[in-house]
């Protein structure tokens, strides 16, 4: 069931004091309420039919009547130390990737082994590491913003089983893996052997990457006082700005006016994806967590805290737009409920980042 | 979805409904929760833990049915603890375990496990106590909900109880020290005590009766730990002083809830030790007048002198400490400024803390009659200008407080010292001021008391007035009579008791008056309204002897009317003495009975009214007839006998007076009979005859007429005197050798008279004497 088109949420005027910044609290109906943008009339990611026809293109050889005279197999050196990173597919499996840093040499080796009886005539072999953006409301084309090519054989014949080492030294991955509702970036390398009378021999052997950032020289915390005038004021106070994906949520919010009845409080981590340009912009907001801070209705005074761990949610670093394709950011989202269920909510973007 | 607020009063069977439901699915959690357990399975141990605690957050429950519910998973949650201690030492660090729970995303279910996995982290010193502590009722500050908020402190609280860094205290140390244990349930406390107050605000305000019975059930939940500060080793008199007490007080002040303070109150003077409330006394009175105005602070302070009286009676060296912190002060002080600070508190709160007071004083100052002295008097100022207490029940309290020094001191003589004690008791209506009275006898004669002590002084200090009023001297009439007048306007508020002691002198006072505007000579009648006359002073006597008779005292009475009516009869008032008189006969008829009484008063009368000459015949005529009347009808012989001769002298006044020499010789000849008569009875009776006194007597007044006029023949006196000697000489005769001098005396006389030579010589010489 698809959702239907939300009206834009009550803007509730409100009003600021001191020096805490002016903020605002928004009330809504439903808790997967955006935050203000024009909201896209998208299915959710589960879906989404585009998807499927995505992953028919992965396994980009088929195995039939033609087959092809050989097994191709791509090694990366190390793999037996190598870091592996957990991706989850589309279809839910968790599969591990072999997971590089921005600047690492790729290398390893690929092995081309002839089936039996047969021979492998072809114009030249090449390896190449491709970085591709993958949109899928623009079905089939991806932008490939990296690309290496290093020749691996001269035209000839494969009679028995050969391998061909191979290195990108210090790649410049600028960009990190990601797998997301309607964007994909992924780093791969493709071996093609080239063949003059048949269709080439193809093959895919994909990667991850990740990109460690320092720790941040400046991080703020986020304090804010929002309200709605003469109903609830509150002052919110989050102790970073930025956050590392396995770092702790830690914070305080103090209850200055509170006329109405209050349910309970809590914080959800959102992430939206946006993607394409101008008109053309998609977003796609998930709740990634929903965590109860409050049970109960408190009185003005009272101070409670927020621990939230981030580890146990499946964050990524903000990307604040990967080559002019798409951007994703994560927002904290203190939502407050009272006892007719009206939502009041203040969402406020904080940055993520990867520490090594 | 969190199930909506309760909304309505839920029936009974509603309620078991809702229990037996949720136990049930208690039970279904905790099943697998087992499963898990037995499975070595964090991560499904603490999914259908979460799921089992879940339960917690229904909102449908009475707090009885919640309290069911809670103890149902509190078992759970001890395997569950024994779990965590084995994953420890399983490799798992305790830290990693914290955290874990902490990924939990309800709060209730979250802060319930952290708590778990607190308790075993204390235990490990993996991480020092109190930073676990102070992390634990920090994070519990997110479940604001009463009642869940409530049961969740009371776990922390019962997990902790054991594991706080105490002095002595394993956990002691790195772990803390005292005042970290101290500041945890302080706080604990402080949140737990906003909650339970907060609760009376759930729900629709029908309910609010039901409410509060509820919430009365929750109270020890709180109340605990109060407890567990007292129990604490480390909790010493310089920190429960300096720390404990301010901010328990603190707390309680603050809420402004009636019911609150109360309990709390109630229960800091129950857990914490006796001398740590002698020593910080004045912190907690302090307290007392800035509860809410209705609550029922009398109960908490009669409890907190109940307690301390004990303690004195226990431990009598203590009473050293009493004296030097001075607790009576500070209890009375504290008492006055608590009946400031509520000024709807009933008459009998008011009253009832004064007894509290009271007995507190009787118990702990045995000697300190000034301090029940005090507190009388402090309850005198409350009740001033109240008039009769009608309340039955602040009656009652009032007949308490009487009573309790009665009690104690077992003796009367001693209460009425205490000079507020009769100002209380004319708070007193007359019923009850009735039953006091017999209270007070029965003590006097249950502890047989003499009382003679207090009338002396009573009439030692009467007397002083009397004579000060003897020093009330103008010497213009007019304003001495302005004086008189106004200081019986005082005295008649004395009550009869007094009046007895002040009238008189206010009435020879008044006589003194009465001579000196008759040496001025004025006019009978007063000429203005405002300038004094005979006249007027006389009235002011008749009522001040009026007044004085109505009390009664009825021989001072007569004695005074007398003497006014002598006065006036020196005046040459006729009328106004004639008044008198009768006043004065009206009283001896009517009021004198005793019969020694009734002699004396007939004594008086009679003189009086012989030196009175004022009077015309007529009025002398019904005078002494009245007069000789009461002499003849008076009880024993010998005082009739008496009488009669001495109302002789009433028909013999010399110097212008009548002389009425018949009516002389009929009362000595009546006398003679009546001692006659006597002497018969006497023989009658008794079988001797009494002494010839009366004789004797008779004979002295024969010799007086004798000399003075001519109605008595010397030979009646020879023939009297002859028979006074036979009679005395004979042996049926009582001897008494007072009447032989005085018969010897009267012979003596005789003879003398008759050789002096003179014309009352002459007459003597024809009485013969041996």
């Amino acid at each position: 069931m698809c959702c239907p088109e939300v009206p834009p949420p009550e803007m509730l005027t409100l009003r600021s004091r001191g020096s805490a910044r002016k903020g605002e609290l928004r009330r809504g109906t439903h808790a997967d309420d955006d935050d203000g943008f024009g909201m896209s009339g998208r299915a959710k990611p589960s879906n989404f039919p585009s998807r499927t026809t995505t992953r028919g293109r992965e396994k980009n050889f088929l195995v039939g009547a033609f087959g092809p005279p050989c097994k191709v197999g791509i090694e990366f050196s190390n793999a037996e130390t190598r870091k592996q990173a957990s991706v989850k597919k589309e279809n839910g499996q968790v599969v591990m990737v072999p997971l590089f840093l921005g600047q690492d040499s790729v290398a390893g080796e690929v092995r081309i082994e002839p089936l039996p009886g047969k021979k492998v005539e072809h114009l030249g072999v090449k390896i190449e590491l491709l970085g591709q953006i993958e949109l899928y409301f623009d079905r089939g084309s991806f932008y490939d913003f990296t690309s290496l090519v290093r020749e691996l054989d001269v035209p000839g014949e494969i009679l028995e089983c050969k391998t061909y080492p191979f290195e990108f030294s210090t790649v410049e991955m600028q960009y990190e893996s990601y797998n997301g509702v309607n964007v994909r970036l992924r780093y791969v390398l493709k071996v093609t052997i080239s063949r003059s009378y048949a269709t080439n021999i193809v093959e895919y052997r994909d990667f991850w990457v990740h990109n460690y950032s320092p720790q941040p020289d400046i991080n703020n915390s986020i304090k804010m006082e929002v309200g709605i005038e003469d109903c609830l004021h509150i002052e919110f106070e989050y102790s970073k700005s930025k956050y590392h994906l396995k770092d702790v949520i830690v914070g305080k919010i103090y209850f200055l006016l509170v006329r109405i009845k209050i349910k309970h409080m809590e914080l959800e981590v959102r992430r939206r994806e946006s993607t394409g340009s101008g008109p053309n912009t998609y977003n796609e907001s998930e709740t990634l967590a929903k965590y109860e801070i409050m049970d109960g209705a408190p009185v003005r005074g009272e101070s409670i805290p927020i621990r939230l761990f981030l580890s146990p949610y499946d964050l990524t670093p903000t990307y604040r737009n990967i080559n002019n394709k798409f951007s994703v950011k994560y927002y904290l989202n203190l939502v407050l409920v009272d006892e007719e269920d009206r939502r009041y909510f203040k969402q406020q973007e904080i940055t993520m980042y990867r520490l090594e | 979805m969190q199930a909506p607020e309760q909304e309505a009063v839920t029936s009974a069977e509603e309620q078991e409904k809702w229990l037996a439901d949720a136990m049930a699915l208690v039970q279904h959690h905790a099943f697998y929760m087992h499963r898990a357990l037995d499975a070595n399975n964090i991560r499904d141990v603490l999914k259908f833990s979460a799921q089992m605690l879940s339960e917690l957050r229904t909102s449908k429950l009475s707090p009885q049915k919640y309290y069911e519910l809670y103890m149902r998973t509190f078992d759970e949650l001890r395997q569950l603890e024994v779990f965590f201690r084995e994953e420890s030492k399983r490799g798992r660090t305790n830290a990693d375990i914290y955290e874990l729970v902490q990924h939990a995303g309800n709060i209730l279910p979250r802060l319930y496990l952290l708590c778990t996995v607190g308790s075993v982290y204390i235990k490990s010193k993996e991480a020092p106590a109190k930073d676990v502590l102070k992390d634990l009722v920090e994070m519990s500050r997110g479940v604001q909900h009463p009642i869940r908020g409530l049961f969740l402190r009371s776990y922390l609280s019962q997990i902790s109880r054991d594991k706080l860094p105490d002095v002595g205290s394993p956990y002691e140390g790195e772990g803390g020290n005292v005042m970290d244990a101290v500041e945890f349930v302080l706080q604990n406390f402080t949140e737990m005590n906003k909650l339970w107050v907060r609760m009376q605000h759930q729900g629709p305000v029908r309910d609010k009766e039901k409410r509060e019975k509820e919430r009365s059930e929750l109270r020890d939940l709180v109340g605990k730990n109060l407890h567990v500060l007292s129990q604490l080793e480390g909790v010493d008199l310089e920190m429960y002083r300096d720390l404990v007490l301010p901010r328990v007080l603190e707390q309680v002040v603050n809420c402004k809830d009636e019911l609150a303070q109360y309990y709390l109150m109630d229960c800091i003077i129950q857990v914490f030790p006796d001398d740590f409330h002698l020593q910080t006394l004045e912190t907690l009175l302090g307290a007392c007048p800035q509860l809410q105005p209705t609550v029922d602070i009398k109960t908490v302070m009669s409890q907190l002198m109940e307690r301390l009286s004990k303690y004195a009676a226990a431990s009598p060296d203590v009473l050293y400490e009493f004296q030097q912190v001075d607790a009576f002060s500070k209890f009375s002080q504290s008492v006055v400024e608590v009946i400031e600070a509520q000024p709807d508190m009933p008459l009998v709160g008011a009253v009832s803390l004064h007894v509290s007071l009271l007995t507190f004083v009787l118990r702990v100052y045995v000697d300190r009659l000034d301090y029940v002295d005090l507190v009388l008097g402090a309850c005198v100022k409350k009740l001033e200008g109240k008039g009769k207490v009608k309340d039955s029940k602040a009656t009652k309290q009032l007949v308490a407080l009487l009573s309790a020094p009665l009690e104690k001191y077992k003796d009367v003589v001693v209460v009425l010292k205490l000079s507020n004690y009769a100002r209380v008791m004319e708070h007193l209506d007359y019923e009850t001021n009735k039953v006091m009275a017999v209270v007070l006898i029965q003590s006097v004669l249950s502890n047989s008391t003499m009382i003679t002590v207090d009338e002396e002084d009573f009439q030692e200090e009467q007397n002083l007035v009397a004579r000060l009023v003897h020093m009330l001297v103008n010497d213009d009439p007019e304003q001495m009579f302005q004086i008189l007048t106004t200081a019986r306007k005082h005295f008649a508020q004395g009550g009869p008791r007094r009046l007895q002691y002040t009238l008189p002198p206010l009435v020879f006072e008044a006589l003194k008056l009465v001579r000196s505007l008759q040496a001025q000579d004025l006019p009978e009648e007063g000429e203005g309204s405002g300038s004094v006359s005979l006249k007027k002073v006389f009235q002011f006597l008749h009522q001040t002897v009026e007044a004085l008779a109505m009390i009664p005292a009825a021989e001072l009475s007569l004695r005074l009317y007398l003497q006014c009516a002598e006065a006036a009869g020196d005046c040459g008032l006729e009328p106004v003495a004639y008044e008198f008189f009768t006043q004065a006969f009206v009283l001896y008829e009517e009021e004198i009975s005793d019969s020694k009484a009734q002699v004396t008063a007939l004594q008086l009368i009679i003189g009086t009214l012989q030196r009175t000459r004022v009077f015309g015949v007529e009025n002398r005529d019904t005078l002494t007839h009245k007069a000789t009347g009461y002499s003849a009808k008076l009880l024993k012989k010998p005082d009739q006998c008496r009488a009669v001769y001495a109302c002789s002298h009433l028909f013999w006044v010399e110097d212008g007076g009548t002389t009425d020499g018949e009516r002389v010789l009929l009362c000595l000849k009546r006398a003679l009979r009546i001692a006659n008569a006597a002497q018969q009875m006497s023989s009658a009776t008794r079988g001797t005859s009494g002494p010839m006194t009366l004789f004797v007597e008779i004979l002295n007044k024969y010799l007086y007429y004798f000399e003075k006029g001519t109605m008595i023949q010397s030979t009646v006196i020879q023939g009297l005197l002859e028979l006074i000697v036979t009679d005395m000489q004979s042996e049926s005769t009582t001897h008494d050798p007072e009447v032989d001098a005085f018969l010897a005396s009267t012979v003596r006389y005789i003879q003398f008279q008759k050789q002096k030579g003179d014309s009352i010589a002459e007459r003597y010489a024809s009485i013969q004497v041996q």
